[in-house]
């Protein structure tokens, strides 16, 4: 094992297989003052970017009809868990047409994912 | 005492915090090194060691190989000259130099070798402007002017022109150590450190290390009655 792969397997954290069209729950810690609590964000991937240690992948939701999206990188602390809810067929690795579909037309075709 | 350590540039990645910040990092592979010859006061006229890096194995040539001999220890290709701490133990030729000098959140310094870029005008070395690409400039990339021209009739000496640009001796000070990794002699900065992935470089504790910035508590101005 080279020192680089050393550095980077010690901080990887086991993640459930994410795709582009994917629906996650984010469980993200969320610090206040000096408590800590865990935050849920759900929504639709529309970007994933591999790269070991350094990838990160965009979650998009509608949050009271205002488009909200949030990076995450994957190996992050502070996200303390990935639940994939349900995934979607999609044709392509970028889903940032997304943003400018709303309501029906930004429905997905559910894939039962074999696992 | 040793107060720097050889190393090699592995590489660049990143590193998260405890509380999930994420840090650019440099990984370094330092030491182990030895002590191939102690400078002293009485001989040198000052006090430093020469160590080396135990890297791999190293023909030396004959007169190379007697510097060693003298030391007793193996021969290593790549030998630095690093300061010893003041009121420590005098090292002697043959004792270990491990990365377990530095702790982390210490201040290091790194001194390397450049990038090489060859010859490159005034616009990439020096940062100059340049003119216009277009609108009938027809003044691009050129330096401009050097200077008066009869008097003083040269130009003035230090004067930045085009050339030789990169592999330079870079001194980047006060970079953080993030991790100390004993056992796979690894040694994470925070930052870039000079030079390409492979090559060497020298660590030492930070010459002109600042103290931590503690956060400021700062009190809340009282409202109303005093």
């Amino acid at each position: 094992m080279t020192s680089m792969e050393m550095v980077e397997k010690a901080q990887q954290v086991e993640r459930p297989r994410v795709e582009p069209g994917d629906t996650v729950r984010v469980h993200v810690r969320v610090k206040e003052g000096d408590k800590e609590r865990i935050q849920i964000f759900e929504g639709v991937v529309i970007n994933l970017r591999r790269g070991g240690i350094r990838a990160t992948f965009t979650v998009r939701k509608v949050s009271f009809g205002q488009g909200v999206e949030r990076i995450f990188p994957m190996h992050s602390p502070n996200v303390q868990k990935i639940d994939v809810v349900r995934s979607a067929k999609v044709r392509r690795a970028k889903l940032y047409f997304l943003r400018d579909l709303k309501g029906k037309a930004a429905r997905m075709k559910e894939v039962k994912k074999s696992k | 005492m040793v107060t720097g350590i050889i190393g090699r540039k592995v590489g660049m990645t990143q590193l998260f915090l405890d509380d999930g910040t994420l840090e650019p990092a440099t990984v370094l592979k330092a030491g182990p090194c030895v002590v191939v010859q102690a400078k002293t006061q009485q001989g040198e006229g000052y006090d430093a060691v020469q160590i080396g890096f135990v890297d791999g194995k190293y023909a030396a040539n004959k007169p190379t190989a007697g510097h060693f001999k003298r030391a007793q220890v193996p021969a290593t290709r790549v030998r630095r000259e690093v300061g010893v701490a003041k009121g420590a133990s005098a090292p002697a030729p043959g004792d270990q130099v491990l990365v377990s000098i530095f702790n982390q959140g210490e201040r290091v310094d790194v001194v390397g070798t450049s990038k090489g870029h060859g010859f490159q005008g005034v616009v990439k070395r020096h940062h100059f402007r340049g003119g216009d690409k277009s609108h009938g400039s027809m003044f691009h990339r050129a330096p401009g002017s050097i200077g008066a021209s009869s008097y003083p009739s040269r130009v003035m000496p230090g004067m930045r022109a085009h050339g030789h640009m990169g592999v330079d001796r870079i001194t980047v000070r006060n970079l953080k150590v993030l991790k100390v990794d004993a056992e796979n002699n690894l040694l994470l900065v925070k930052g870039a450190v000079p030079g390409a992935a492979g090559g060497y470089v020298v660590i030492r504790k930070a010459v002109a290390a600042k103290p931590e910035p503690q956060p400021q508590l700062q009190e809340k101005p009282k409202k109303g009655k005093k």
